[in-house]
């Protein structure tokens, strides 16, 4: 079974290098939906996690278009719960938790780590379809009633809402498993198939951000898995755990559910804050600085993440000893956060800074994650989180660390590997307008949150004070520009695939094994076993102006 | 692909691994790590029963009396034998017994086969007495009348908030609406369990005509919430239930494998892996059992 | 006009509305904007410092491609532990501050005037120690007041903005904020924990009242008992025309509707439904003109406005078979014309 696709017809009459890859060395739909290689895996995940964040994407636009006026703009307010749920429901299960795991972490992960495949190919599909199965869940949800509860399910509106909350909860616990699954696999994949000489310290940082990322989703999402299990439990059977009718404790619910999801929130943006290290090192072509406590913080962050859980619940009525607790700890994961934003500063002082698509993602991220960390700060203290908490300023932060951090960084990446990925080069103007656009845009959109929520506009309102009308409408118009932006992105992206320049394997000058390989790499990765040096050693890469690429003036590849 | 490995590795090695050696680790943690994701799976269960056992110890106490000992002693028996017969197949696997390896995977899926018939039996029992998770809860049990549950009241309910609209006038004098909610009242738990209500009650003759046709008879009053129990009751269980039901088939198809061939002594991992499994699926029951049979 | 000081949030207690933050009505708001601006200054340093420093380095070692960098250091350990342990020392002092704020806004003094407070979808009653129901928050001025909150139905939260307190609703239990109105207004009451369709109109306002009007406000705060006997007679006589007549009396309605809305405030729906089913007491459609048995053996053959007046406000006086009187007496809380009303709108259910 496993030889199946592994077999080419041409494999034996070892064509010349770099024309057969990965993408040209099986044909046909088969060769894709029953395909072992990550890195086919991988660019499947992109697709479907893209058009899951295309389709949230628009629920957003729809949301911020009916905010533009109070009371009616386009839909009433059942519509309006529907969109905002959806969008957000869609957006985490959907997309940002796969996104930069299962789909960037797939191609590039066994490729960083010099690695033919993931330790388990065919887990690998199963979680893919996994994946497919719980995102049908989701469009059953769409078509039989959609879902008004709010991403969080919270109990006991969850329990009485006539909407589908039992499709998309089952939705959401497949989609834990293909999670866990692919958590799995890369836990595996770095304990077990790292090649001679990798040791944990010459890993890549991506790499530690996603094994930091493997065990939350590994140790946290079984918990989603029970907590959505038991309110399927409760809408089916009323066994009456969360409702309070029953005698039930509805925050319990909270708890349960934060417990998993505050780390998921760590599974969205660890492996951001990894690929932010690569863009960063790369790009300034210098080595990281601080590389052991960048790698370390990683995993004291993920750590962490499991105990802070009750800080989105100052205000649920929990004790004030409760609360006391999770603001401390809450406070000490913003430490090792604000290292590494001072560590990327520090790598670029004195680097020689190339400013290509990828690097201007870079810089916006450590911008937007910057404000993102610091509004973080009011809401992990406790007084001022009682004004701040479920107005549009905590809507305003969790977008800058979710959106303008994690899409940011997962752009980024996208633009990073695109060239290894497709064999393709964009078109580099298009994408300087398109980051730009997105950069204004989202700063438009969610800096006016900030104000309007501090000032005391609550979230999920359909209808508002008319005191908040001016920052609603200049927020939408700045999601215009973003939405536009995103646009322009797969313009140009798709324009690439089809006649974009051929890319070399090393247009960026990066360092890390992946700018070993070809552009695509071959079905195997590399043809050769490739020698692991320090992954930020920057010398003995010369550039090439006359073909616009780098080449590795060292011996990289040793003999087989 | 300037390198066909196919031809150096085992037959059973998979092309990304180098030694058979790693491919076994790599399984190995992989389970464990499985494992673990099932532990945590259950864990969350575990936690509610501790939370509503430490908040409402007088419910655990009363209504575990409704579970059989004897059934549920019988099934921990029957687990724990199984999960030596697949220690004893995995033994088998690793010294090339096959023989030995069919028998020892034939009595495990026996195992899970039997433990699985006594669950029946012992849920078949519940349903028949409304010893049912939340709203369907009614140990008044036979007749259809009482089965008026929460959910019925809830529909009435929504129905009557309709006639409330109906019946009451719409409109003040100026035309705008009049101010009044049309939203039903909750329903304060399942109908006729509040206590000292008197419908579901048993009368001392019906009490009787129980005990005569073999029905538990608690001691103590009935608190309030019994429910919860029988809520947590059948989702470990049931869940459990399922995870055996996984476990069967995976040893089915490592007897389907071991009958065709195809293990030796450099290639039993998936029997192994499939013995973990099993271990862990009998560790829960071990849990599960003093933790809902036997307490009070 | 903003002055600096403002913008800097350094003001005396009941500073202005800010870019920021709105106007501070309470006492407690004064010390959450400040803890509130402490944060906002340091967030705003290391906010332009990054942000210089970002701008900065990608301007000034911005190299040609193939070009090498001009240092390759990759540790400092001074450097390193001074970022780490300034914020850290920074975010010890914002826990310490925001803990103790919260300990003042988490425990009310003692003797405070209590408003039972219940949201239910979707709307907020106010419920009076005198028993008045009210669906706008009315308060005294320059008084130690705490909201004890519940919900009937799914999880709402109090949030008054000008008073920096929210805290969630939750069925079954009872949570609480408390406040020291300063400023008599009227200010924002929202819903911030998201309960359904109509979550967004589940607002209302806060009126502060100078502390000597207010119990002059509570004791005219019913319109029913308000009015004078004449004046009853002729809202009883034709309510219409009355309340055209006379719009000062606010949130009157005729008597069926008014009825209606105090089944609702005052909690008769928990128990009867509108339907002439049970649900902890006898559902109330046909229950004016319908015949009664007692469990005393006693029976009525119509039940009359004396035999519902006598029901509420003596409970136990007569119980119907099937049911164990648990009804509490509205004694005190319901005057005559409100039971007239109540009356009226039983009538209406056929």
């Amino acid at each position: 079974m496993a030889d199946a696709t592994m077999t080419n017809p041409s494999a034996a009459s070892t064509p010349p290098a770099g024309e057969m890859n990965y993408l040209t060395c099986a044909r046909g739909w088969k060769s894709w939906f029953l395909t072992l290689d990550h890195k086919r895996i991988g660019i499947m995940y992109l697709i479907a996690t893209m058009s899951s964040f295309g389709l949230a994407g628009l629920f957003a636009l729809l949301v911020r278009t009916e905010l533009l006026t109070p009371k009616d703009t386009i839909v009433d307010a059942d519509m309006y719960n529907q969109f905002f749920t959806l969008h957000g429901a869609i957006m985490v299960f959907l997309f940002i938790i796969p996104s930069i795991p299962a789909a960037l972490g797939n191609f590039v992960l066994p490729i960083m780590l010099g690695a033919k495949d993931v330790a388990f190919p065919k887990l690998n599909l199963f979680s893919f379809y996994l994946w497919m199965f719980g995102g049908i869940f989701a469009v059953v949800t769409l078509a039989t009633g959609g879902l008004d509860t709010g991403w969080t399910f919270y109990t006991p509106y969850s329990i009485e809402t006539q909407t589908a909350v039992i499709a998309m909860t089952t939705g959401a616990f497949i989609l834990g498993f293909s999670s866990i699954f692919t958590g799995l696999n890369f836990i595996v994949t770095i304990h077990k198939l790292r090649p001679p000489g990798m040791t944990w310290f010459k890993m890549p940082l991506f790499l530690w951000a996603i094994y930091a990322t493997a065990i939350l989703q590994v140790i946290a999402t079984p918990v989603l898995g029970i907590t959505l299990l038991l309110l399927i439990a409760e809408r089916a059977l009323g066994v009456g755990i969360f409702a309070a009718s029953m005698g039930g404790d509805p925050v319990m619910f909270q708890h349960f559910f934060w417990f998993y999801s505050h780390p998921a929130v760590y599974i969205m943006i660890l492996p951001a804050l990894g690929i932010v290290s690569e863009l960063i090192a790369c790009y300034s072509h210098k080595p990281i600085f601080g590389y052991r406590f960048i790698a370390w913080s990683s995993i004291a962050i993920a750590l962490f993440s499991f105990i802070v859980w009750g800080h989105h619940m100052f205000t649920s009525g929990q004790s004030e000893l409760v609360n006391m607790v999770f603001s401390a700890l809450t406070f000490s994961v913003s430490i090792p956060s604000a290292i590494k934003v001072f560590n990327w500063l520090a790598t670029m002082y004195k680097g020689a800074i190339t400013l290509q698509t990828p690097m201007l993602y870079g810089l916006g991220f450590i911008f937007l994650f910057t404000i993102g960390g610091l509004t973080g700060l009011p809401l992990a203290m406790l007084s001022v989180d009682v004004h701040l908490h479920d107005t549009y300023f905590v809507v305003a932060h969790f977008h800058y660390v979710m959106m303008g951090s994690t899409v940011i960084a997962m752009v980024g990446g996208m633009h990073h590997w695109w060239p290894k990925m497709f064999g393709k080069m964009y078109n580099e103007t298009a994408a300087r307008i398109a980051f730009v656009l997105v950069f204004i845009g989202f700063n438009v959109t969610f800096f006016t949150q900030f104000i309007i929520g501090s000032q005391g506009m609550p979230r999920r309102y359909y209808d508002y004070e008319p005191q908040f009308q001016l920052g609603h409408q200049i927020s939408t118009m700045g999601s215009y520009v973003m939405g536009l932006g995103f646009l322009l992105m797969l313009g140009y992206l798709l324009h690439s695939l089809v006649r974009g320049k051929k890319a070399p394997a090393n247009p960026w000058g990066g360092s890390t094994l992946e700018w070993v390989a070809s552009s695509p790499p071959s079905h195997h990765n590399f043809d050769e076993a490739p020698q692991v040096d320090d992954p930020y050693d920057f010398t003995g890469i010369d550039y090439k102006p006359d073909t616009d690429e780098y080449v590795f003036n060292r011996p990289r590849a040793a003999k087989a | 692909m300037a390198h066909d490995h196919a031809h150096d590795h085992p037959p059973h090695l998979a092309h990304h691994f180098d030694t058979p050696q790693q491919q076994f680790e790599s399984g190995k943690l992989g389970m464990w790590l499985f494992l673990a994701t099932e532990i945590l799976l259950f864990g969350g269960l575990f936690c509610a029963y501790a939370v509503y056992r430490y908040m409402y110890p007088e419910v655990f106490d009363y209504a575990h009396q409704y579970l059989d000992k004897v059934m549920g002693g019988i099934n921990t028996v029957v687990l724990i034998c199984s999960s030596f017969t697949m220690a004893w197949a995995v033994r088998c696997a690793q010294t090339e017994n096959r023989k030995g390896l069919i028998l020892g995977l034939a009595l495990t899926l026996l195992g899970g086969a039997g433990f699985m018939g006594i669950k029946y039996v012992e849920y078949a029992h519940k349903i028949h007495d409304g010893l049912l998770p939340g709203t369907y809860y009614d140990p008044g049990g036979h007749d259809p009348e009482s089965l008026k549950s929460a959910r019925e009241a809830k529909l009435k309910a929504a129905a009557a908030a309709v006639a409330t609209e109906a019946a009451a006038p719409q409109k003040t004098a100026d035309g705008k609406p009049i101010e009044q909610s049309t939203i039903a009242a909750a329903p304060r738990g399942p109908k006729g369990l509040r206590k000292g209500d008197g419908i579901h009650t048993e009368t001392p003759e019906k009490a009787d005509e129980h005990a005569a046709a073999g029905h538990v008879q608690p001691h103590g009053e009935r608190p309030e919430g019994v429910w919860w129990f029988f809520g947590i009751y059948f989702l470990m269980t049931g869940l459990h239930g399922f995870h055996v039901l996984a476990g069967m088939g995976v040893i089915g198809w490592l007897l389907y494998r071991s009958i065709k061939g195809h293990f030796n002594k450099d290639y039993f991992a998936p029997v192994d892996l499939g013995g973990l499994y099993w271990h862990l699926v009998d560790l829960i029951w071990i849990y599960l059992f003093p933790l809902l049979y036997l307490i009070g | 006009m903003m002055r600096f000081t403002d913008m800097l949030g350094v003001f005396a207690q009941g500073g202005p509305k800010t870019l920021w933050l709105p106007e501070q009505a309470s006492e407690g708001a004064y010390n959450v904007d400040n803890a509130f601006y402490f944060v906002y200054w340091v967030s705003v340093f290391f906010f332009i410092l990054i942000t210089v420093l970002l701008v900065w380095f990608a301007i000034k070692y911005r190299k040609p491609k193939g070009s090498q960098p001009e240092s390759t250091v990759t540790h400092n350990t001074t450097l390193e532990v001074s970022w780490s342990v300034i914020p850290t020392i920074l975010v010890v002092i914002m826990f310490l501050w925001g803990f103790s704020g919260f300990m003042d806004l988490a425990n009310p003094p003692e003797n405070c005037y209590t408003i039972q407070t219940t949201g239910q979808k979707w709307k907020w009653l106010f419920t009076y120690p005198n028993g008045h129901v009210d669906t706008e928050l009315h308060v005294p001025a320059d008084t130690d007041v705490k909201l004890l909150i519940t919900s009937e139905d799914v999880l709402h939260s109090v949030f008054i903005p000008a008073f920096r307190v929210k805290n969630d609703a939750v069925p079954g239990r009872f949570t609480h904020v408390w406040f020291n109105a300063i400023k008599p207004g009227t200010y924002d009451f929202f819903c911030t924990e998201y309960c359904g369709t109509d979550h967004s109109r589940m607002i209302t306002k806060c009126v502060v009242h100078p502390k000597d009007e207010f119990e002059t406000w509570l004791e005219n705060a019913d319109p029913i008992k308000r009015m004078t006997d004449e004046q009853f007679a002729e809202y009883e006589k034709d309510p219409v025309e009355f309340i055209k007549k006379n719009p000062d009396f606010k949130g009157l309605l005729p008597p069926a509707a008014m009825g209606g809305a105090l089944y609702d405030k005052f909690g008769c729906k928990s128990c009867h439904l509108l339907t002439d089913e049970k649900l902890i007491g006898p559902g109330f459609k046909g229950v004016y003109g319908g015949a009664r048995k007692f469990t005393d053996g006693s029976t009525l053959d119509k039940a009359d406005e004396n035999y519902l007046r006598e029901s509420i406000l003596v409970p136990q006086a007569k119980i119907v078979e099937g049911y164990d009187g648990s009804m509490p007496s509205f004694q005190g809380r319901l005057t005559d014309r409100h039971i007239y009303c109540i009356i009226e709108f039983l009538k209406g259910l056929k």
